[in-house]
């Protein structure tokens, strides 16, 4: 019944977010396919901390990591941009999955400590690498102009565009999580002595996973570039990390549907916290996180389960 | 399957210590192929130590266990259940959020293979797997009487339901060797007879040797082959149940001078 329920849903999502260009204006539909991008990293991050336990705060610096190869690989060897993003798929998940072998010997808080310190550090990094990053003016590129002489503007192709890639890697992740390997990445948080003793080798599956989960995030940023066409250090700041961890939790931990909701919410949330008081407009936003979380303590992913298992409980009572 | 007699599991002179805690000292015994062996002590006397040991989970100071003679130091803890040892816990470690079914597929890890990217691809031979994984897991709680509750999640279930999706999530590795800590743990008096039945019929249909702790005497003596008796890291005793029952060594030390061995619970 959920289940079903969970289908069509997915199928009214679609549908809305297909007929999204026709009906909104240019800057909005840019603001939407910003939520498409940070859907992907918050899921790339839900997969790591809500799926396997390992908490990040610094999963900003795969996005700044993804962001830059694909400025700098178009910027200085004009490479076509959907190569790019592979390469910053691909590169992230080699630099996740070294990362995740030290971070082997670190749980909960300390491994929340080491990644934000990679969060702290990764600005100035950029900036000191000024010949391939710009420095602190950072990349300025263009919008890629949409294929096959189609008559759509720039920001309706990328649209389309981010929402392709936003489907395909939902789809890998939902099979990824459905069957051996999810469960064995759910079971090493749950239980990892239990885990190892039923033959899962934790610590390659716990690197793997911080790689798989830094590609995802390497993969939106490397999409946000081309979407906003410009990066520049300072935006990959501490707080874009801290971002992407409020959305995971206001989403839904462990849910894969969470990483959109997640989206919606760091997206629309603070323009919504400006617009009521443009005086004190995080004093705002920090009483809409507090409400959240009162409201719905396992996310709205969590509330809308709930919801839906409710709702069917009352249809099976009725017909009975 | 080897003749039933030869040693399936060797341990000798097995030493453990925990700072100053002797935990296992120089204990040596041998299970042989289709035995049910009791493994007793007082509380403390180290045997979950032991099955930490056999599960790699410690690396003892000194000795050496053989499984099929493989030495089992050279391993790590992953690679115990695809050699063919299972395992319970005494205080249970399932997975609470994963449902007792996946629990229980969860115990197949160790016989499948597939991979990060083959599982991302949905690979026909992936969705086999996993159909294979499904049914053996299926097969599995029906053994267990446990059907109902497949879609439960293992949080909040009873304690003694619990420790049958143990059973269950530690058969789904088709172990040729069975460790269950304290299984009787919680059960009443008809739990337990039904216990020790599952235990026989799990080593006479399923061929599984077995390598049982218990603190209940009656469960013990009524289904093992073999009793090692162990008291502060030491073995005692070791022989057929009523022999070791009869021991004055056993007795002082295990049950109290007085008591005979059939009184204790
Ligand atoms: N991880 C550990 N760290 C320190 N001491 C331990 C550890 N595991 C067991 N011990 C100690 O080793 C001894 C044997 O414990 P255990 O093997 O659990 O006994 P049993 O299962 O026979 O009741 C006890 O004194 C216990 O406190
Ligand atoms: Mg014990």
């Amino acid at each position: 019944m959920t289940a079903r329920a969970g289908a069509l849903g997915l199928a009214a999502a679609l549908a809305v977010a297909l007929a999204l260009p026709f009906v909104v204006s240019n800057f909005r539909l840019f603001q939407f396919t910003q939520v498409g991008v940070y859907a992907i990293a918050l899921l790339g991050l839900n997969v790591l901390t809500g799926y396997n336990g390992q908490i990040s705060l610094g999963h900003g610096a795969f996005y700044a990591l993804g962001a830059y190869t694909t400025a700098i690989l178009i910027d200085h060897w004009n490479v076509p941009y959907p190569l790019t993003i592979i390469a910053a798929g691909v590169l992230c998940l080699v630099a996740g999955f070294l990362f995740g072998i030290p971070a082997l010997r670190l749980e909960g808080l300390y491994l929340a400590l080491a990644t934000f310190a990679l969060a702290l550090a990764i600005p100035q990094i950029l900036k000191y690498f000024e010949h391939w990053t710009g420095g602190s003016q950072g990349i300025v590129l263009s919008k890629p102009a949409p294929p096959w002489g189609m008559k759509a503007s720039p920001d309706q192709w990328l649209y389309y565009f981010t929402l392709a890639v936003l489907v395909i890697l939902f789809v890998l992740a939902r099979n990824l999580l459905a069957g051996r390997t999810g469960r064995a990445i759910v079971a090493i948080r749950d239980n990892p002595i239990a885990a190892q003793a039923m033959g899962v080798n934790t610590a390659l599956y716990k690197s793997l996973t911080f790689g798989v989960s830094a590609a995802y995030t390497g993969v939106a940023g490397a999409l946000s570039a081309i979407v906003i066409a410009f990066v520049a250090p300072d935006a990959f700041n501490v707080f874009l990390s801290i971002t992407f961890l409020t959305g995971v939790v206001i989403g839904g931990l462990a849910s894969i549907s969470g990483a959109i909701f997640g989206a919606l919410f760091i997206q629309f949330v603070p323009n919504w916290a400006q617009d009521i008081s443009k005086a004190a407009p995080w004093a705002i936003y920090g009483v809409f996180l507090i409400g959240f979380m009162y409201v719905m303590p396992f996310g709205i992913a969590g509330a809308l389960r709930r919801v839906a298992a409710r709702a069917a409980r009352r249809g099976t009572a009725a017909r009975a | 399957m080897p003749a039933p007699g030869t040693p399936i599991l060797s341990v000798r002179d097995l030493t453990v210590r925990f700072g100053g805690i002797v935990a296992l000292d120089g204990v040596s015994f041998d299970v042989s192929e289709g035995q049910i062996v009791g493994l007793i002590g007082p509380n403390g006397a180290g045997k979950t130590t032991l099955f930490n040991c056999l599960s790699r989970l410690y690396t003892p100071q000194r000795g050496d266990i053989s499984f099929r003679d493989r030495s089992l130091l050279a391993l790590p803890a992953h690679r115990i259940a695809e050699l063919g040892i299972g395992r319970t816990f005494q205080n249970l470690a399932l997975f609470p959020t994963l449902t007792v079914l996946q629990n229980v597929m969860v115990g197949v890890h160790a016989r499948t293979r597939s991979d990060f990217l083959s599982n991302a691809l949905r690979l026909p031979w992936v969705r086999r797997e996993e159909e294979e994984t499904r049914e053996r897991a299926r097969e599995l709680l029906a053994f267990l009487d446990l059907e109902v509750l497949a879609a439960h999640p293992a949080a909040g279930l009873p304690f003694g339901t619990l420790k049958r999706v143990e059973l269950a999530r530690a058969l789904a590795s088709r172990p040729a060797l069975l460790l269950v800590d304290e299984p009787a743990g919680g059960l009443n008096h008809e739990e337990v007879g039904a216990l020790a039945a599952l235990l026989r019929v799990i080593r006479e249909r399923r061929g599984v040797t077995i390598l049982l702790v218990e603190h209940h005497m009656g469960l013990v003596m009524q289904i093992s082959d073999t009793v090692v008796v162990l008291d502060f890291g030491r073995k005692i005793a070791e022989g057929p149940p009523a022999r070791v029952q009869r021991d004055p060594e056993v007795i002082r030390a295990y049950l109290g001078v007085d008591e005979p061995a059939g009184a204790r619970r």
